[in-house]
């Protein structure tokens, strides 16, 4: 049972840490509930479906599928992402100063960011998948009863789900007039490193065979495989071996975020500037 | 500024997501093209089994600085991840599945890696020589 609670939560730790910031990220916005509801559902559902395909998968593109399967919800994320933040800015700041002077959250939904449900479902579906795999492989294996495998893996959801909450309770004590502009940037750095993590899956899976060669190794300091490391991992595309495709596609990411919002502000400024 | 301007008038019409979206197109073309021009062709395969939670063998032996391939078989009832950072290699194997590791050009030295869901007996090393 023990074993079944650490590997369900070290899968759950990545997946709460992003539900928590999109939870954040989201406020204000109509109908962030639903959104986040429905795309931790779409995960759990897309996980078990995938934990059943796993080896039809695996066996696609001459055994990388698991890499262009990856590959591809990571860009998608990043893609919604982008999109997101760059909605914010050119909404954010009237949100912003809504909620300063009305005390609580507003509701500015012209169009509501669809984005981060995807990106909710991503994150639940791929660290959900790996989790029903190793428990389903527990159970058929019997090494442990089903009865107690199941309590450690709600267990461990369960602790997933208090990182979100925790990350998520963090995140509101910033005051609303700097909540976004946090947010924004935190956002900005999950999807540099899910940039980072889909080009080492299409360099894993033989697709891409340029700048392979780890820049630097600063595993002795804080190991990938730490909790600080995998919490890292996740928050901002910490890797201890990172290559140059990798570093690229990093700060291509940050700097392509940047820039589209930069833009969507100003097309706002304009705007405001017109009327 | 003209074209900080122009840019800003394009978004206001079309949203910004079609600007996201043709960089992501590109690097996935990129690496399909990459991929077609048969990249895979000089890479030698090593059989892996994995069986009561234990890499055999523990310790693989590769040529250094070409591509190799590692073709694990998973004896077990239990999923395994094949993990190892020096690698960058982060692989599922659903039980009694089977999966292929494609490693990168190695310069010579020793690389460790692990099964993540039963670290403590499935540790093993890449050598490159």
């Amino acid at each position: 049972m023990l074993a079944a609670l650490i590997i369900v939560f070290r899968e759950m730790i990545e997946a709460g840490l992003i539900v928590g910031i999109v939870l954040a990220a989201a406020r204000g916005v109509a109908g962030r509930g639903r959104m986040v509801a429905g795309g931790v559902a779409a995960g759990v559902l897309g996980a078990c479906l995938l934990a059943v395909f796993a080896g039809r998968i695996a066996g696609l593109f001459e055994g990388s599928g698991q890499e262009v399967f990856q590959a591809a919800v990571l860009l998608a994320a990043v893609a919604m992402l982008a999109w997101h933040n760059t909605w914010m800015a050119s909404h954010g700041r009237e949100m912003a100063r809504q909620m300063r002077a009305l005390g609580r959250s507003v509701t500015v939904g012209d169009r509501p960011p669809a984005a981060l449900a995807v990106v909710v479902a991503v994150a639940v579906l791929r660290e959900g998948a790996e989790a029903v795999l190793f428990l389903y492989g527990v159970v058929v294996s019997s090494g442990d009863n089903a009865a107690s495998v199941a309590v450690g893996g709600a267990l461990g959801v369960a602790a997933g789900g208090a990182v979100a909450a925790t990350m998520y309770l963090g995140l509101l004590a910033i005051p609303a007039g700097k909540l976004f502009s946090t947010t924004a940037w935190l956002i900005t750095l999950l999807a540099a490193g899910m940039a980072a993590q889909a080009v080492a899956f299409l360099q894993q899976g033989g697709f891409v065979q340029v700048w392979q060669t780890p820049l630097w190794d600063t595993s002795g300091a804080l190991s990938q495989n730490s909790l600080v490391g995998r919490m890292a991992h996740t928050l901002v595309g910490y890797t201890d071996q990172p290559n140059g495709l990798q570093a690229l596609a990093w700060l291509a990411t940050v700097a392509g975020i940047w820039m589209l919002s930069r833009v969507a502000r100003r097309s706002v400024q304009l705007r405001s500037a017109a009327a | 500024m003209q074209t900080g301007r122009l840019a800003a008038r394009a978004i206001r019409y079309v949203g910004v997501f079609p600007l996201v979206r043709p960089p992501l197109l590109a690097v996935l073309f990129v690496a399909l093209a990459v991929h077609a021009q048969g990249a895979h062709a000089e890479e030698t395969s090593v059989a892996v089994v994995i069986e009561n939670h234990v890499f055999t063998p523990s310790e693989i032996h590769v040529k250094a600085n070409q591509p190799n391939i590692l073709a694990i078989e998973n004896r077990d009832a239990t999923a395994e991840e094949f993990d190892s950072s020096a690698l960058k290699a982060e692989k599922m194997i659903a039980g009694k599945g089977r999966a292929v590791v494609r490693l990168r050009p190695l310069p010579p030295g020793r690389y460790a890696f692990d099964g993540e869901y039963h670290e403590d007996t499935a540790k093993g090393v890449v050598v490159a020589e």
